[in-house]
């Protein structure tokens, strides 16, 4: 039991908590838990976890102000735990450096498929330079997009963006981190660029662009590249 | 009658003045005869004494006019620091008003009631600080000498020879709680004058010499005392109707006091107030207005008395009428009056002196058993060459001779046509030819210019024509009957003529002001709404008086009155303190008032039986006041521009009202409905749990799962109710703020489409949108939220194995998204209630709340949109989403690296 990745869990509602460790550790994690923010940060800096599940409404301190404080010290990866109707909030931790965001109520499998892609990106040392989702697969070494085995010719700016999802597969992007990473930071705000891009990416990539399943819209907040 | 009952309306009226009292401070009067009998003096110590019982007390204002021992008293109290105006090239100090109310004692020390306040601050007058402190319920000391009161002001005049201009209105007497009168006699106080404790050294002479005589100060003492006297006997009356103390009740005079605009009608105002007061008995003060037309001047002199009678607490009223004695009586018998008060005409119109009798004459030998006094005019106003009595004929200086010129022109004219007539018809025709003439100009040019054209007319006709001509000799007796008829019947006729052109020119007017009112009443009725009333208030009232004009109303929420948009006048910060002031007193303020005169506008609560609703500004090209019949007019117009307001206003509180139980039968509906919604989910937790829980033979591994699965659903049922609630109550307090940006609408759907995955994976879905179609500026949560829910619906409406089809193009202006399914049809009359909240089309045993259709609807609603449901031609129904696509998308570029 003990040899598994150390989880940290801050959350102040003891179901949640209860939940987490019931299937965690199930799932061969290791799990600590904490009801407040001032007390998991402080656990963090002791365990050293490997992963940290961050519930965003705690009593004492905001969810948020736990992740800067987090990342003032610690890449650790972090996912956090939201409520509908608080997109401002999701986005402002993912651009403080938070992995991923759940929104409450979620499933067991999410977490897990949210937790996998965090801790693999923490992973030090290289990352594997061709993916694969589906018929798709890219080549980032050799610039090569293929669709069921055909070359797909993709201009520059939509390999760029490609580029972007695939170094961060299974990881959903904030429009902000792409604009930026993309375009550059003064045009953060040009969302549309993201929809006419992510249109004809679509149309390139999809098996039926008007259902994408490799390309993924997270509503108000960004996009995600499918893993299998 | 039974007398010594106290009659109802007196009684009332006393419980009233009692209640009044009560809300509002006393007021506490420190009376003297003259300056320096101490009356500040013996305020200061009262003062000191309640202070002393912890009375918490503050000196508004105290002149100390250099004494030493009144410095002495003002020692240890908390002095309000005095207001500085600058004026002209001086600085004047004031008591600060606003200071005071804002302080908030029990009592403040006002010294000098009479005191004329600096030009700029907010009153004219002291004594109009010293309403608003009583107002605010602040106790008031205050001194005031015998000459200052109204009604004494003349009489002081007429002792001393010196003209009071500083007066406040006698009924601050009756407002005062209590009077203290500071007595000294003559002697004593001619001895402090003499002693330098009232005036400064160079003074003392002069005033010992004029104001200060002992003759005068002896008088004025009297007055004094009586006026005291005559206050406690008020008192002890008020108490006794008050105790039901069955006593001499007063006859129950009626007092009718004519005026005009005669300098000499403001002596007669004040006699009969001083009369009235005495006999303790209600008075009116009544104009009669002819038919004569007013000078500017009179009109103001005229305003003015109005103003006096009204300030001096008459029931003042205008009737109209040729005959001024017979309006008089039958107001009079109409009113219950018992004495009517007129002045002594000092000129005789000519008329009057043709017939022998005069108004005064005619009304005395009418007036039956109304008593009728005649007031001497006085000497020093009344011979003054410019007086305008009102009944005189009033001449128009401006174009008075002009039309005498032209009068005499047309005489002219017909004379040269009477040369031509001559040797045709002979001379006595001539006669008729001017009779028309002088009728003609009586119409048309008025009584006076045809009186001339008649003798004028008279004297060419014997010159020019009657035999011997081109002399005024006649031979024939004939003609000298008919040269004398001839001016008898000119005369006559031509009087008449002219009363018919000003009766028609009154009718006329009458027409005119009714008109004017029968619009504004009409158009307010019909309004639909407030801003529909005030619209049309604003507009006939700039149309009729020439004026930009502003309407203000309570705030929805909280203090205050705010301009309404409908004005048409602009008022700055100052503007709306004065609107503010009028709003919270119920006066009249600004320009032409004494409260506020600086004001730009004039402005008039808006009031009615039930209290004030508003205030309305008036600003007048012209700086001039309105003349009188004007300005009742306006006050009926702002009459009913009130009662137009406070309809509207009860209207907008029944609304308010129906909407509240209308919401109150939704919250109703909603707790049914969740209440329902939220039982099965959790009846099937709770189940399922229990079974897992239950103790004994393990249950087989599929039965566990599906009871998970169970618990799984019901979770699931229960988010999607939460949220739906959710929204719904963010769309309707109003707090949706929607985020558009410029959305991808085929992303919109597939993200949608992506969400309700399990159910569509059972269904044939198509998606359709449009390949070009441009991008959208609207909220992607929001709109994708709408597309789940009416895919939610065709889902739950449908079985699986049917078609659900969704459809985007780009239509008109519009952005039409359609969610179409081939379930069962929506009955034709339900189609539109299914956006209703909580509605069930009947006979369909569907769970879901009832909310998602309306929520949808709204959402697309704030988007500026439309969202409908019809029956498809075949079978199934269709949804249709309607967009408003505005403006171009912004164009994209390519990234750089």
């Amino acid at each position: 039991m003990s040899s598994g990745p150390r989880v940290l869990v801050i959350d102040d509602e003891i179901q949640i908590r209860r939940f987490l460790r019931i299937s965690l550790e199930a799932n061969h994690y290791e799990v600590y838990e904490v009801g407040n923010g001032l007390e998991g940060i402080s656990r963090a800096a002791q365990l050293r976890p490997d992963l940290i599940i961050l519930d965003m409404g705690l009593p004492d301190i905001d969810g948020l102000e736990v992740l800067r404080r987090l990342r003032e010290w610690t890449t650790t990866p972090t996912i956090i735990l939201s409520v509908r109707d608080a997109d401002e909030d999701k986005v402002a931790a993912l651009d403080s450096g938070a992995d991923d965001y759940l929104t409450k109520p979620f499933s067991l499998e999410e977490l897990m498929a949210r937790m996998r892609v965090a801790q693999r990106h923490a992973q030090p040392g290289p990352q594997p330079t061709v993916f694969t989702c589906g018929n798709v697969s890219i080549d980032l070494a050799h610039r090569q997009v293929t669709k069921n085995g055909e070359q797909v010719r993709l201009t520059p700016t939509e390999y760029a963006l490609l580029r972007q999802l695939v170094q961060h597969a299974g990881r959903v992007l904030t429009h902000k981190q792409i604009l930026k990473e993309v375009w550059g930071p003064e045009y953060m705000e040009e969302t549309h660029y993201l929809r006419v891009y992510f249109a004809q990416l679509r149309q390139k990539l999809e098996d039926d662009p008007s259902l994408p399943g490799l390309i993924l819209t997270e509503p108000g907040v960004g996009y995600r590249l499918a893993t299998d | 009658m039974d007398n010594k009952r106290p009659d109802p309306d007196a009684l009332l009226a006393t419980i009233y003045k009692e209640e009044k009292r009560l809300r509002r401070g006393k007021l506490k009067l420190f009376f003297g005869m003259a300056a320096g009998v101490g009356k500040t003096y013996a305020m200061l110590e009262e003062a000191r004494r309640i202070k002393a019982d912890g009375v918490d007390l503050i000196v508004g204002y105290v002149e100390t006019h250099g004494r030493r021992e009144t410095k002495q008293l003002l020692e240890g109290l908390e002095i309000i620091p005095r207001l500085k105006v600058a004026y002209r090239s001086t600085i004047l100090e004031e008591m600060d008003l606003d200071a005071v109310l804002a302080r908030r004692p029990d009592v403040v020390l006002v010294d000098e009631l009479a005191h004329t306040n600096a030009p700029g601050v907010r009153h004219a007058k002291r004594y109009q600080d010293v309403l608003d402190i009583l107002e605010a319920g602040i106790d008031v000391y205050t001194t005031v000498n015998v000459q200052h009161f109204d009604s004494r002001a003349d009489a002081v005049r007429q002792i001393t020879g010196i003209t009071i201009h500083e007066t406040v209105p006698d009924t601050l007497l009756e407002l005062a709680d209590d009077i203290e009168l500071i007595d000294l006699t003559p002697e004593e106080l001619r001895k402090r004058l003499f002693e330098g404790k009232v005036y400064t050294a160079e003074r003392i002479k002069v005033a010992a010499d004029n104001f200060f005589r002992l003759g005068n100060l002896t008088a004025l003492r009297m007055m004094a005392l009586r006026l005291t006297a005559e206050r406690v006997d008020h008192q002890l009356q008020d108490y006794m109707e008050l105790k039901r103390i069955a006593g001499p009740w007063k006859s129950g005079e009626r007092l009718l006091v004519a005026f005009g605009p005669s300098p000499f009608s403001e002596r007669l105002i004040r006699w009969t107030r001083r009369m009235a007061y005495n006999l303790e008995a209600p008075w009116m003060a009544v104009f009669v207005e002819t038919s004569t037309p007013l000078s500017e001047e009179a009109q103001a002199m005229l305003n003015r008395h109005f103003d006096l009678a009204r300030s001096l607490g008459a029931e003042v009223m205008t009737i109209a009428g040729e005959n001024v004695s017979d309006a008089l009586l039958a107001l009079a018998r109409q009113r219950n009056i018992t004495q009517i008060v007129i002045g002594k005409p000092l000129r005789k119109r000519w008329a009057e002196i043709l017939s022998g009798t005069s108004h005064v004459d005619r009304l005395i030998r009418n007036s039956g058993d109304i008593d009728v006094y005649i007031v001497t005019g006085d000497e020093a106003q009344g011979t003054r060459s410019n007086v305008i009595l009102p009944s005189l004929p009033k001449i128009d200086r401006h174009d008075g001779w002009q039309r005498y010129l032209l009068a005499t022109g047309a005489i002219g004219l017909v004379t040269l046509i009477d040369f031509l007539i001559v040797p045709i018809a002979g001379y006595q025709l001539v006669g008729l030819t001017d009779l028309l003439a002088v009728l003609l100009i009586a119409v048309y040019i008025g009584r006076g210019p045809a009186l001339l054209a008649a003798a004028l007319s008279a004297l060419s006709w014997n010159f020019l024509f009657i035999v011997p001509r081109f002399t005024l000799q006649i031979f024939l007796p004939q003609d000298f009957a008919l040269l004398l008829l001839y001016f008898a019947i000119a005369l006559f006729a031509g009087n008449l003529a002219a009363r018919l052109r000003i009766r028609e020119q009154q009718a006329l007017f009458n027409a005119e002001r009714n008109m004017a009112l029968f619009t504004l009443t009409n158009e307010t009725a019909s309004a639909i709404d407030m801003d529909a009333v005030l619209n049309t208030a604003v507009v006939q009232v700039s149309r009729v008086f020439g004026a930009e004009v502003a309407i203000l109303l309570p705030r929805p929420a909280g203090e205050g009155i705010e301009p309404h948009p409908s004005s048409s006048l602009q008022m700055d910060e100052k503007e709306k303190g004065v609107a503010g002031w009028v709003y919270e007193y119920g006066r009249v303020a600004g320009r032409n008032t004494d409260t506020l005169p600086n004001a730009s506008a004039r402005y008039y609560p808006l009031r009615t039986p039930s209290g004030i609703v508003g205030v309305i500004g008036i600003r007048r090209r012209s700086r001039e006041r309105l003349p009188f019949d004007q300005e009742s007019l306006l006050e009926t117009f702002i009459g009913q521009i009130a009662l137009a307001v406070e309809r509207e206003m009860l209207d907008e509180a029944a609304a308010q009202a129906t909407l509240l139980r209308e919401s109150e039968r939704l919250s109703a509906a909603l707790l049914n409905s969740i209440s329902h919604e939220l039982r099965t989910p959790i009846a099937s937790v709770r189940g399922a749990s229990d079974s897992l829980l239950q103790p004994g033979p393990a249950l087989s591994e599929d039965i566990r799962r599906q009871l998970a699965r169970d618990i799984l659903d019901a979770s699931e049922r229960l988010n999607r109710l939460v949220e739906n609630l959710l929204d719904m109550s963010r769309l309707e307090s109003g707090r949706l703020q929607l985020k558009r940006e410029w959305c991808d609408v085929r992303e919109i759907v597939g993200v949608a489409a992506h969400r309700l995955e399990t159910c569509l994976s059972e269904r044939l879905l198509t998606i359709d949108v449009q390949f070009d179609l441009p991008l959208v500026k609207l909220d992607f949560v929001l709109i994708e939220q709408v597309l789940v829910n009416l895919l939610d619906n065709a889902c739950a409406y449908t079985q699986p194995g049917t078609h659900i089809q969704i459809k985007a193009r780009k239509r008109d202006e519009s952005c039409e998204i359609t969610v179409s399914n081939d379930g069962p049809p929506i009955p034709v009359a339900d189609l539109e209630r299914v956006f209703d909240k909580f509605y069930r089309v009947p006979g369909l045993n569907i769970t879901g709340t009832g909310l998602g259709l309306p929520i949808s609807r709204g959402l697309v609603e704030a988007h500026g949109g439309t969202l409908v449901a019809e029956n498809c031609a075949k079978d199934g129904v269709r949804f249709t989403i309607r967009l408003p696509m505005i403006g171009e998308p912004p164009p994209v570029r390519e990234a750089l690296s």
